[in-house]
């Protein structure tokens, strides 16, 4: 990262210290790639949950203490006596005899860096040792878009071959051999970020070879007795890798915002009231673009707030990704229910208002939609085909043909039949 | 989401409030179902916190377990619930009609007349939402295989009797959901989002309160705004005003009142239960109250013409899981054999198809997503000219003209079919160009050269003809389990029978 | 992954021989052979069903749809005019009609007409509902990637041991159900019949044809990388072997220009201007039907190792993922005053060869891309139809929407991880054309 983006960010972030990226975030990286507010956001370490509070939209997110308690319980019982019970399963799971015996480094130190390089000695020894090796907790670096990003994992264990595999232990169960595939798939998302970072320290240290299936361990049925599952996250990992290597373009976010531009709550004195104008704020996060999608309400710490600017600008998406399929460049409700009142022969416009056509409303305006528009078509040469675009009549105002017609006759059509049938005129049906 | 359906969310969000994707009622609701809004504790798989039931509006019965870790407390709990719901479950099992059908001796194979019974009505559980609807079948699973003093006197902690039985009914109810269109359990989220647009995300309306925010605003109050009440709105103590729905409870909820409380409870202070008690009550009698609203809602709809044809498979379900208590089969294993899952598969692809079929040919609003799709149009005829089929006795194929604003997917020889004195018509496309279809019909014209009275359209009626077949044809037979072919791992053997094994126990309380 | 070396004949022979040998001769109740686009499946089929005959085992033969069983009928009753051959088929569900010209078959809904037949072939539809019958020694099951366990589960009874053949890059079979309770069993009764059968049958023997004789050596490695990660296999016919050509110079127009490029390397990309559009984008379209009327305009030829011939318009597919596309497609063509050209969407192409396709990319002009559009079998049944040449059309930001696509999938424990994955499938495939691209503004 370049030390002026650093700086930016920092000034993004203002006095509020950082909430460091760790595996939960660049896992989320992958939920919606499309939206920039987010990624932005979280490069610059900004705790968007604040934000949301002081916006006056906070995400209904909360833990409740009984879960806490039951994950904490449960994790400290897979790791009683030494992880014997951990190490048991996973032989059981990879069907090799149970060791004798295990070690289990001690990985205290100071600070995350701290514990990261003791995390690095610990494997180093473990694989150059040839033995069985469990790692409690260990810290591990990955550098995502310049800067150090330190994740903990539930545990590694490291087999006599050198290979070392992800733990991770999670309280929702295994019944009957399935589980919540939501869960699974956010454990995967996360897990594939862990053997990202094991990957880039088994390179840097020569030796070790971190596996791409890592080992989720729930408890089992309705019981509290844990039991373990195999969980390939080679998918996991192809996108997140691609989607690391995108994070570049937050530099291009941030060049496009206005100077100035910051998230600082301007916390008063007792270091918790924000003392910043909403407006203010508000303008400030939606100065960058977002893609809302309803999949956010139960992801994103903004997500209230995106939705609510998201209604504002009649943006579709705030009814489903899917509704956009069949609207084509339509992208305001206002827009399509304008296009669908000509099958009504105009009636719409009698009744109800805001009914007239409005100006074309693209994402771009609103913050939301994230680029609808044709743009980035740069007529750069250098392909095949060179500069000029064949065909000769590229003459710019022209009427074009984008299918707008086609939506706007299915749109008229869906208007008409929808009306004659609740008018009860339709053939068909009850017909 | 279907183009009409998108424009009907659409026209919700700016009318404010929600708006009908249905002209009639298309699932059967029961003059007496019974109402049932159960509760979690979270993060333990399956340990109740307490639940509303029953089929009186006014007087639901609220259990409710004052310590969710306590295996005793756990086990009263579910003991009630079987007390208070198995009459209800069990009530409709011996009203019955017989039917006589066809079928072939065992012995001999010769064609003989089987009599067998049919209960005629059945019973109804209805739950807040999709998620409710889920914590039915995980309660049955709990349930099923856990042991009674009687059965198991070895048992380190057996259950009270009927909670097996209570399980495998729960079992069946939460099976039978997953088949398309079916009424046994059902939930009120499916059932008013299948009947009304909101002006919001399918994804939202899995929030019962949001939902009928947007069905029945207050006056003057936007749909958007009412809903973003129930989401989000809190009291001064910073509880949800509209409690979520459940299973899951509110975690504001859980920490700030309940937890205490518990530990009240825990800590044998005088008034601790009843204070539990009332907690987990005020959560639940929102929505219980939000159920039954949508239930007002939805009987205002008239009830569409195949309903009552389709709740009488789910009738032959519940006779089905009737005959099987009573022969005293085990429980539904863990999971399904070869011919069980494809059987189960085969059969809710053709109950699918069934269902989109009556849905359209039962509302004309559903047949305007199919015709708008290609797969069905409607128009006037405008030409009727007599053909008759080749061969020694020629049977008439008259050709009709219907003049047509849809555009179908049809070309020469696709075969349409249109409803005619309640069978399926069957014609064949002979020509089709923009604005213009031909068909041929070719059956129900009676047996002679002339084709009965009434069998075919004239010009200026008005007709609608689908692509998709009325009702869909039988699948394939499946062999029985015991013949399950190489190819699929052979007959389940034993080690499929201990899939009914009981589920291990720690001495712990915890789950 | 090793360069193949040798006589790609030789090797595809070789291999024909083990799978003939297994079919007849080994003592498994199986034998699975994975054959990638284009390199001799139904050859095989036929071979295995001669053979079998030869032998005395009076093979049954499924396959899956009316078109495939009358196509490996009509080529069957062509290599051996004097094997009686039986085509059973559903009561509404007539054969084409072109096969009762045939006298070697005869046809009927009723297999007990079709006792004395040395080959009896139906769709695995019409199959579940013979009963009452004494086994087959031999069956051959074409099409087995595509064909539902389910399926597999009703006819399996019909024979004691069987020939699996099929195309695993391919669309998948699918359900409109939920089917997730099934999620990881051995028999989940919505996956796929090889599936099924190789996890209850792990020691059967499986063989891999291991050259596309359709695929010009341009595409090959590509296809063969993009959706065979772990089964790569080789093109028959080296670089010089294909060439299209025209009679008739370019004009210029992009259309030209990218025509000329995929007659050269195999591949074009015509990419019109980002928008948003709807599935039938009339500037696509026009763009698609404007390529087919300037390469029978312009007088293609071919030349292979079949000779020379002239490009025709019944040597053309066009392919896309929606049949609304496909009728617009269709309607342009007529327009241009084109007929003879096959348009036809992913499914229904699946098993075709054409010496040209143009094909409009599946996620050209959308919104977002859903699993239906990312599925892996669907864009390599397009990008895998043709024996020459290879033109795409799409707008750009296909790789952007790729990109941007949220990576939220369930992981349901148990199933075994599919690849490739069609996320990464397109990209790979986006790369390659995007050096084979002319940009075009209508």
């Amino acid at each position: 990262m370049s030390t002026t983006l650093e700086s930016r960010l920092a000034a993004l972030r203002g006095s509020a210290p950082p909430r460091p990226m760790d595996a939960r975030t660049l896992a989320a990286l992958a939920a919606n790639p499309g939206c920039g507010r987010r990624a932005l956001l979280d490069a610059a370490g900004v705790d968007k949950g604040a934000v949301a509070e002081h916006l006056g939209r906070p995400a209904p997110f909360g833990q409740s203490q009984f879960s806490i308690v039951r994950g904490n319980a449960f994790e400290a019982r897979v790791k009683a006596d030494g992880c014997a019970e951990l190490l048991r399963l996973l032989c059981e799971r990879l069907g090799l005899p149970a060791p004798d015996e295990a070690a289990l480094p001690d990985l205290s130190a100071v600070g995350p860096a701290g514990r990261a390089e003791r995390t690095r000695q610990a494997l180093e020894e473990a694989t150059a040792a040839g033995g069985w090796s469990l790692l409690d907790h260990p810290m591990l670096r990955l550098e995502v878009a310049g800067s150090a990003v330190h994740l903990e994992p539930d545990a590694v264990v490291v087999r006599p071959d050198g290979r070392w595999t992800v733990v991770e232990i999670k309280s929702f169960p295994i019944l009957d051999g399935c589980a919540d595939p939501a869960k699974v798939g956010a454990a995967a998302r996360q897990s594939a970020v862990y053997v990202l970072a094991l990957r880039a320290l088994a390179e840097r240290i020569g030796r070790g070879e971190p596996e791409h299936t890592v080992v989720l361990v729930c408890p089992k049925d309705f019981s509290n007795l844990p039991t373990c599952a195999a969980v390939d996250v080679r998918k996991q990992l192809s996108v997140t890798v691609r989607q690391l290597t995108r994070l570049t373009r937050v530099e291009d976010i941030v060049s496009e915002l206005p100077e100035g531009t910051t998230f600082d709550l301007a916390l008063d004195d007792d270091r918790r009231t924000p003392r910043r104008p909403v407006e203010e704020l508000a303008a400030a996060v939606d100065a960058v673009p977002a893609a809302y999608a309803p999949d956010c309400l139960s992801v994103c710490e903004l997500a209230f707030h995106c939705r609510a600017r998201a209604h504002e600008c009649g943006a579709v998406e705030a009814l489903g990704r899917g509704v956009r399929g069949e609207l084509g460049a339509l992208a305001s409700v206002d827009e399509v229910l304008a296009a669908a009142a000509a099958g009504l022969g105009g009636a719409w416009q009698a009744d109800g208002e805001g009914s007239a056509p409005a100006e074309h409303v693209s994402g771009g305006g609103c913050g939301v939609g994230g680029g609808t528009d044709a743009h980035g078509y740069a007529e750069d040469g250098g392909d095949f085909g060179g500069g000029d675009f064949g065909g000769g009549d590229f003459s710019g105002g022209d009427r074009r043909d984008f299918g707008d017609d086609a939506v706007t006759w299915r749109l008229r059509e869906a208007a008409r039949l929808r009306a004659e049938a609740l008018a009860g005129t339709a053939a068909g049906g009850r017909a | 989401m279907s183009l009409i359906a998108t424009l009907a969310r659409m026209e919700a969000l700016r009318e404010g409030r929600a708006r009908p994707l249905a002209t009639v009622r298309h699932r059967h609701l029961s003059e007496r179902p019974m109402v049932f809004v159960p509760l979690t504790t979270a993060g333990e798989a399956g340990a109740p916190l307490g639940a509303l039931f029953g089929t009186d509006r006014e007087e639901p019965t609220l259990l409710v377990v004052p310590q969710p870790r306590d295996r005793d407390l756990r086990f009263a709990f579910l003991a009630q619930l079987a007390q208070g719901m198995l009459p209800y479950l069990e009530g409709y099992a011996d009203d019955v009609d017989v039917e006589v059908r066809k079928g072939k001796d065992p012995e001999t194979g010769e064609p003989v007349e089987v009599e067998r019974e049919l209960c005629r009505d059945a019973p109804q559980l209805l739950v807040p939402n999709g998620s409710g609807v889920r914590y039915v079948r995980l309660l049955g699973r709990s349930m099923r295989f856990r042991r009674t003093a009687e059965e198991a006197p070895d048992e380190p902690y057996p259950v009270p009797s009927r909670v097996p039985l209570l399980g495998r009914w729960m079992t069946h109810f939460g099976e039978r959901a997953l088949t398309p269109g079916s009424c046994l359990l059902v939930s009120m989220t499916d059932l008013l989002s299948r009947h009304w647009a909101s002006g919001q995300s399918g994804l939202e309306d899995q929030h019962l309160g949001a939902l009928l925010a947007w069905l029945d605003p207050p006056p003057g109050v936007h749909g958007s705004e009412a809903a973003l009440r129930a989401e989000t709105a809190r009291d001064e103590r910073g509880l949800l005003e509209c409690p979520p729905a459940g299973p899951a409870t509110d975690p504001a909820f859980d920490n700030k009142l309940l937890a205490p409380a518990i530990t009240r409870y825990d800590a044998g202070l005088s008034g601790a239960e009843r204070a539990v008690r009332d907690l987990v009550g005020s959560q639940l009698r929102p929505t219980w109250d939000h159920v039954w609203r949508g239930l007002d809602l939805l009987r205002e709809l008239p009830p569409g013409d195949r309903v009552a044809a389709r709740w009488e498979g789910d009738r032959w379900s519940y006779t089905g899981h009737r005959d099987r208590l009573r022969a005293g089969e085990p429980p539904q294993p863990k999971r399904d054999d070869a011919v069980t899952a494809a059987a189960k598969l085969v059969r809710r692809e053709t109950d699918q198809v069934r269902l989109d079929a009556h849905e359209a040919l039962d509302d004309p609003l559903v047949m305007a997503e199919r015709r708008l799709a290609g797969e069905a149009f409607a128009g006037e005829v405008v030409a009727v000219e007599m053909a008759y089929s080749e061969g020694r006795s020629p049977r008439p194929r008259p050709l009709v003209s219907v003049s047509t604003h849809d555009r179908p997917h049809v070309e020469p020889g696709t075969r349409v079919f249109r409803r005619l004195a309640g069978k399926a018509q069957e014609a064949q496309v002979a020509a089709a160009e923009p604005g213009l279809v031909v068909v041929r019909l070719v059956n129900q014209m009676g047996r002679g050269r002339v084709p009965a009275e009434g069998t075919v359209p004239e010009p200026g009626d008005v007709v609608c003809l689908t692509a998709f077949e009325h009702d869909p044809r039988p699948a394939a037979p499946l062999p029985p389990p015991e013949e399950t072919p190489w190819t699929h791992g052979g007959p389940p053997g034993e080690a499929a029978m201990g899939a009914s094994a009981p589920d291990p126990h720690t001495a712990e309380d915890y789950l | 992954m090793t360069a193949p070396v040798g006589d790609p004949s030789a090797e595809a022979a070789r291999v024909t021989e083990e799978i003939l040998h297994d079919t007849l001769h080994s003592p498994r109740r199986g034998v699975v052979v994975d054959s990638p686009p284009g390199a001799g499946k139904s050859t095989l089929v036929v071979r295995a069903a001669r053979e079998l005959a030869a032998a005395g085992e009076k093979p049954m033969v499924v396959a899956q749809t009316n078109s495939q069983v009358d196509d490996l009928v009509k080529r069957l009753a062509k290599e051996d005019p004097r094997l009686p051959i039986g085509r059973l088929h559903g009561s509404d569900s007539p054969p084409d009609p072109a096969l009762s010209e045939l006298p070697s078959v005869v046809l009927s809904s009723s297999v007990g007409d079709l006792a004395g037949r040395e080959v009896v072939i139906a769709t695995a539809a019409k199959w579940a509902f013979v009963k009452d019958v004494p086994a087959w020694r031999h069956a051959i099951v074409d099409e087995a990637y595509q064909m539902r366990s389910d399926a597999l589960l009703k006819v399996a009874g019909l024979f004691e041991r069987a020939l699996f053949v099929g195309d695993p890059g391919q669309l998948d079979p699918f359900t409109v159900v939920g089917a997730d309770q099934w999620a990881g069993l051995s028999y989940d009764p919505s996956a796929s019949a090889v599936v099924t059968l190789l996890a209850h049958n792990p020691e059967l023997p499986q063989h891999r044809l291991p050259v596309s004789w359709r695929l010009p050596a341009s595409a090959a490695r590509l296809v063969s990388d993009a959706f065979y990660p772990y089964t790569p296999f080789r093109a028959g016919t080296g670089h010089e072997d294909r060439r299209l050509s025209f009679a008739a110079a370019g004009d210029g127009s992009a259309h030209d220009r990218v025509l000329d490029l995929a007659a050269e390397s195999g591949w074009g990309l015509l990419e019109l201007p980002e928008r948003r559009t709807v599935r039938t984008d009339p500037e696509a379209v026009a763009a698609v039907a404007t390529l087919v009327r300037r390469l029978l305009d312009r007088g293609g030829r071919t030349l292979s190792e079949k000779g020379t011939a002239a490009l025709t318009a019944d040597r053309i597919a066009v392919g896309t993922a929606h049949r609304d596309q496909a009728a617009a497609v269709r309607s342009a063509l007529a327009g241009l005053g084109v007929a003879g050209v096959t348009v036809d969407t992913a499914n229904r192409l699946q098993g075709q060869e054409y010496d040209v396709t143009v094909v409009l990319h599946p996620l050209s002009g959308r919104p977002d891309a859903t699993a239906f559009h990312l599925e892996t079998g669907r864009l390599c049944v397009l990008a895998s139809r043709h024996r020459h040449a290879c033109v795409v059309v799409s707008r750009a930001g296909v790789e952007r929407l790729l990109d941007e696509h949220p990576s939220t999938e369930p992981v349901q424990l148990g199933v075994t991880v599919k690849f490739p994955d069609g996320w990464e499938a397109n990209h790979a495939v986006l790369a390659h054309l995007n050096e084979r691209r002319v940009r075009y503004r209508p």
